[in-house]
C-alpha cells in the first residue's frame, strides 16, 4: 500500500527538534544509521513529516529521497500524525474473520478519514493494526489504551461519540 | 592473485579467484544478458536476467554478483533451465508494462524489447492481472518520466546518486506499489535535480526520455519569416554516427553538416566557434584573477549541470565560478548581436537552434541573463538523439551522405575547441591560450597530456610563463564534490579547476546516443568517443583558440578585447544560490 502523506501543518516544538538533533548526533558517522534514526525520530514526533526527514537527511548527509525511501518501505513508519485519540482496529486473523473490515469501514465513514490518516482538527487518527493478542474478544478496537471487544459495526458510532467534544 | 580453474559451458578456463560469473564468461567470449547491472555502481542482482546454473548450487544464481571462489566450479550460462527462467522473468516484467512499443521513442533501441526478441517471448500478455497506472511526470525541462514503462532496474537511481552525488530519485514504497520517484512524491522539477540527464542515457526502456523539442524546430524551419540557424557542439560529431550504426568513436562532422543543410537550416554554424570565444574570455579572466588577486581557484562554467549543482550544493563557491557564459550561449549571443547587425537582420526574426550532447542545456537556455540582444540567446536546444530522430524522420540516408563544411562566417574553428567535448579539453585549450598570452610568444608545447584520459579526477602542475599553476580536472559530480570539499577545507591549492558534470565530459553527456548496459559495462565508451576529438585536434591546421581568424576579426570589429565592457555585456553571466528543498 502507498504511504499516505499528511497535509496537516507541522507543529513540532523547539524541544522536540533539540532532542532530534541530539539523537542524530550519536549516529553521525554510522553509514547504516537511517533506519535507527527514523525509529527514534518517530518516537519523538509520533510520525515522520518532511520537516523531520529533511533534518535527518541534512544531518546524516544522505539524500532526502533515501530517507523517504526507507520511511515508505517499512510498515512501522508513519507519514501521518496520531490524533489526540488514536483508534486502532485490529486486522489480525481472528478479528478479520469476525468482521473487523466492517468495523474499520464504519470508523472511517464516521471520521471522514482513511486508515493511516488523521482528522484535520487532530482529534482522531485511525490505524489498521496487526494482531494485538486479544483474539478471545474479536473483533477488537482500541482507543489509545482503552480496549473495546466483541464489537459489531453498529456499536462504533457510540464509542467514537464518547471521545468527541 | 590466486587463479582457479573452472568450466563455463564445458569449456575449461582459468580465472582470478573472486571474479564474477559475468566477468569470467565475458572473458571467454560468452555474453550474459543484464538489465539492472551497471559496473561498480549498480551491482544488485535484482533483475534476474543474468541467472546462470552453477553445478551443485540449490538454485540459479545471478551472474553479475556471484563471485567464483571454488576450484572446479562448473557453470552453465545457457541451459534449458536458464533459458526458461529468463523468458519467464521477461513475461512477468511485461505483465505490468505499458506495451505501446510502436509509438515508444525507444522502439528498436530498447533493451527490454531486444531481450524479448532474443529469448523468444511469444505472448506479451501471458500474465494478465492488475497493472499500475502511474502519473507521467513531465514537470522538468529536460525529461519525461513514464513509470508505466519502468522495470525497477534502478540504473537511474545509481547514476543519480553514485556518479552524480545528487540522489533525488529512489525507490518509494514496496512490493507491487514500489516505484521510482522523488522524496514525498514531489515532481522532479521541485527537487534539486541538476538536469544532467544521465538517467535518460542509462534507462533500458522508455521510462525516461529526454523532452523532445524537434517539433518546434520543424515548425521554425517551415516558417518563411524566420531565419533558422543551427550550431552543433564539439561532442556531437563524435557520437551522432552511433545512431546510424557506425562504430563508436567515428567522427562524422562532414556528414552531419550535410544532413543539417538537407534538413533546411538557413545557416549551419559550429559551436566550436563559441568554444574558441569562451577560451579567450576565460583565459583572460583567469589571468586577471591571478594578477589582481581575484577569487581562486577559478572554476569553469561551460557545463550547465555542473553550474546548477554548484548553485544547489556549493553556493559558497559561486564566486569561484568563471563568469563566462557557456559556448552554447556565447554562440547564440554573437549570432543575435554581431552577426545580426552585420547581416542587417532583426534578432527577433532569428531562431537559433543548438544541438547539444546535454539535457541540462534545455534548462540553461531559460536562465536569467542569457539574452544579449534582448531576446533569448538560444531559442531551442536539442540533443544528439533528437537530431538523429529528425534525420530519420526526413528519411535522410545518413551513412551514405557526402561531407560538407560549416558555414565559414562562424564555422572556422580550432583544435582547442574540438577537445571541449572530452574531460580535460577546456583546461588544455585555456592553458594553450594563457601560456601564449602571458609569454607573448607562440609556444610549440601545446599538448597537456597529463590532463587527458577518462579518469574522474586528474591533477597537474604546469609552469606557465614562470608561474606554477596547479590545476585539477574533474568529471562526474561525485568526483566534483570530493574536490570541492578539499577546496572548502583548505586542503587543496589549485588555481584553476575544470568541472564537467557528466563522467568523461560531454562525449558521455545525458543527451548522447543510447548504448546498452552491456556496452557501457564492457566497452570504453568515454575513451573511444573522446579519442575522435583529440584526433580532430591533432589534424586541424589551427590548434589554439586565439589563432582563429574569425575570433580575431570579431574582437577587431566588435568586442575590442577579451574582458572589455562590451564582451562582459554579451558574453558573461551571473549565478544564484538555490535551495535544495
Amino acid at each position: 500500500m502507498q504511504k499516505k502523506i499528511s497535509t496537516i501543518p507541522f507543529n513540532g516544538t523547539a524541544q522536540q527538534e533539540a532532542k532530534l538533533r541530539e539523537m542524530i548526533a550519536q549516529y553521525k558517522d554510522d553509514p547504516g544509521a537511517v533506519m535507527h534514526v527514523l525509529q527514534e525520530a518517530q518516537e519523538i514526533y509520533g510520525y515522520l513529516p518532511i520537516e523531520v526527514q529533511t533534518i535527518i537527511a541534512e544531518e546524516l548527509n544522505v539524500p532526502l529521497e533515501e530517507v523517504y525511501g526507507v520511511s515508505t518501505f517499512y510498515a512501522q513508519f508513519s507519514l501521518s500524525p496520531k490524533g489526540k485519540y488514536n483508534i486502532s482496529v485490529c486486522l489480525g486473523t481472528a478479528c478479520y474473520v469476525k468482521g473487523a473490515a466492517q468495523i474499520l469501514e464504519k470508523a472511517s465513514e464516521i471520521l471522514g478519514i482513511d486508515a493511516e490518516e488523521c482528522t484535520a482538527d487532530s482529534t482522531f487518527s485511525l490505524t489498521a493494526c496487526r494482531c494485538i493478542g486479544a483474539c478471545g474478544l474479536a473483533p477488537v478496537l482500541t482507543v489509545n489504551d482503552e480496549v473495546y471487544g466483541r464489537l459489531t459495526a453498529d456499536e462504533v458510532p457510540a464509542i467514537i461519540e464518547k471521545y468527541q467534544s | 592473485m590466486e587463479m582457479i580453474n573452472i568450466k563455463i559451458n564445458g569449456m575449461p578456463l582459468s580465472v582470478a579467484k573472486g571474479t564474477t560469473i559475468l566477468e569470467a564468461a565475458r572473458s571467454a567470449g560468452i555474453k550474459i544478458p543484464t538489465l539492472c547491472y551497471l559496473k561498480d555502481i549498480n551491482e544488485i542482482g535484482a533483475c534476474r536476467m543474468c541467472v546462470t546454473e552453477v553445478k551443485g548450487a540449490r538454485s540459479l544464481v545471478a551472474a553479475c554478483v556471484f563471485p567464483i571462489e571454488r576450484e572446479g566450479t562448473e557453470i552453465f550460462t545457457n541451459s534449458k533451465k536458464v533459458q526458461d527462467s529468463r523468458k519467464h522473468t521477461l513475461e512477468i516484467l511485461l505483465s505490468n508494462h505499458d506495451k505501446k512499443c510502436l509509438s515508444c521513442a525507444r522502439s528498436q533501441n530498447c533493451e527490454l524489447q531486444q531481450m524479448c526478441k532474443d529469448f523468444g517471448v511469444e505472448d506479451e500478455n501471458k500474465f494478465e492481472g492488475e497493472m499500475q497506472n502511474h502519473e507521467i511526470d513531465n514537470s522538468a525541462p529536460h525529461l519525461i518520466r513514464n513509470n508505466n514503462k519502468c522495470i525497477l532496474c534502478r540504473r537511474c537511481v545509481a547514476v543519480c546518486k553514485a556518479n552524480q552525488y545528487v540522489g533525488v530519485i529512489g525507490v518509494n514504497n514496496r512490493g507491487f506499489d514500489a516505484e521510482i520517484g522523488c522524496a514525498f512524491n514531489k515532481k522532479l522539477d521541485e527537487t534539486s535535480c541538476v538536469n544532467c540527464g544521465q538517467c535518460t542515457a542509462v534507462c533500458p526502456t522508455g521510462a525516461l526520455i529526454e523532452r523532445d523539442n524537434t517539433a518546434e524546430v520543424f515548425a521554425a524551419i517551415a516558417d518563411p519569416d524566420k531565419r533558422v540557424i543551427v550550431h552543433t557542439a564539439p561532442a556531437i560529431r563524435a557520437t551522432l554516427g552511433e545512431c546510424f550504426g557506425m562504430p563508436i568513436g567515428t567522427n562524422v562532422k562532414g556528414k552531419m553538416v550535410t544532413a543539417l543543410k538537407m534538413l533546411g537550416f538557413d545557416k549551419v554554424f559550429d559551436t566550436d566557434f563559441g568554444a574558441d570565444l569562451t577560451i579567450l574570455e576565460e583565459a583572460n579572466e583567469f589571468i586577471e584573477r591571478v594578477q589582481d588577486g581575484g577569487t581562486l581557484p577559478m572554476i569553469t562554467s561551460c557545463s550547465p549541470g555542473w553550474v546548477k549543482f554548484c548553485e544547489y550544493y556549493y553556493p559558497e563557491l559561486l564566486p569561484n565560478l568563471s563568469s563566462c557564459k557557456s559556448p552554447q550561449q556565447m554562440t547564440g549571443a554573437i549570432i543575435k548581436t554581431y552577426y545580426a547587425e552585420k547581416e542587417g537582420i532583426d534578432p527577433q526574426d532569428i531562431v537559433v537552434v543548438s544541438v547539444m550532447p546535454c539535457t541540462a542545456k534545455k534548462f540553461e537556455i531559460s536562465r536569467d541573463d542569457q539574452n544579449a540582444a534582448g531576446v533569448p540567446d538560444i531559442d531551442i536546444s536539442i540533443t544528439t538523439r533528437e537530431l538523429a530522430r529528425m534525420i530519420e524522420k526526413e528519411q535522410i540516408q545518413f551513412t551514405s551522405l557526402p561531407d560538407s563544411e560549416f558555414d565559414p562566417t562562424l564555422g572556422v574553428t580550432t583544435g582547442a575547441a574540438a577537445i571541449f567535448g572530452a574531460t580535460g579539453g577546456v583546461m588544455e585549450a585555456a592553458l594553450r591560450t594563457a601560456a601564449d598570452t602571458l609569454t607573448g610568444q607562440s609556444l610549440d608545447t601545446i599538448e597537456y597530456k597529463e590532463i587527458r584520459g577518462t579518469e574522474g579526477i586528474k591533477e597537474a602542475t604546469y609552469n606557465v610563463a614562470g608561474l606554477d599553476v596547479n590545476v585539477a580536472v574533474v568529471s562526474g559530480l561525485d568526483n566534483a564534490a570530493k574536490v570541492l570539499d578539499k577546496v572548502k577545507a583548505g586542503e587543496a591549492n589549485y588555481q584553476f579547476i575544470e568541472v564537467m558534470c557528466c563522467p568523461g565530459g560531454c562525449v558521455n553527456g545525458g543527451g548522447q546516443p543510447i548504448q546498452s548496459g552491456d556496452t557501457r559495462n564492457f566497452v570504453d565508451l568515454q575513451g573511444l568517443r573522446g579519442s575522435a576529438l583529440y584526433e580532430e585536434d591533432a589534424n586541424l591546421p589551427l590548434r589554439k583558440s586565439h589563432d582563429s581568424p574569425i575570433i580575431k576579426k570579431l574582437y577587431e570589429e566588435y568586442l575590442e578585447k577579451p574582458g572589455s565592457h562590451k564582451a562582459h555585456d554579451i558574453l558573461h553571466t551571473t549565478y544564484v544560490k538555490r535551495n535544495k528543498y
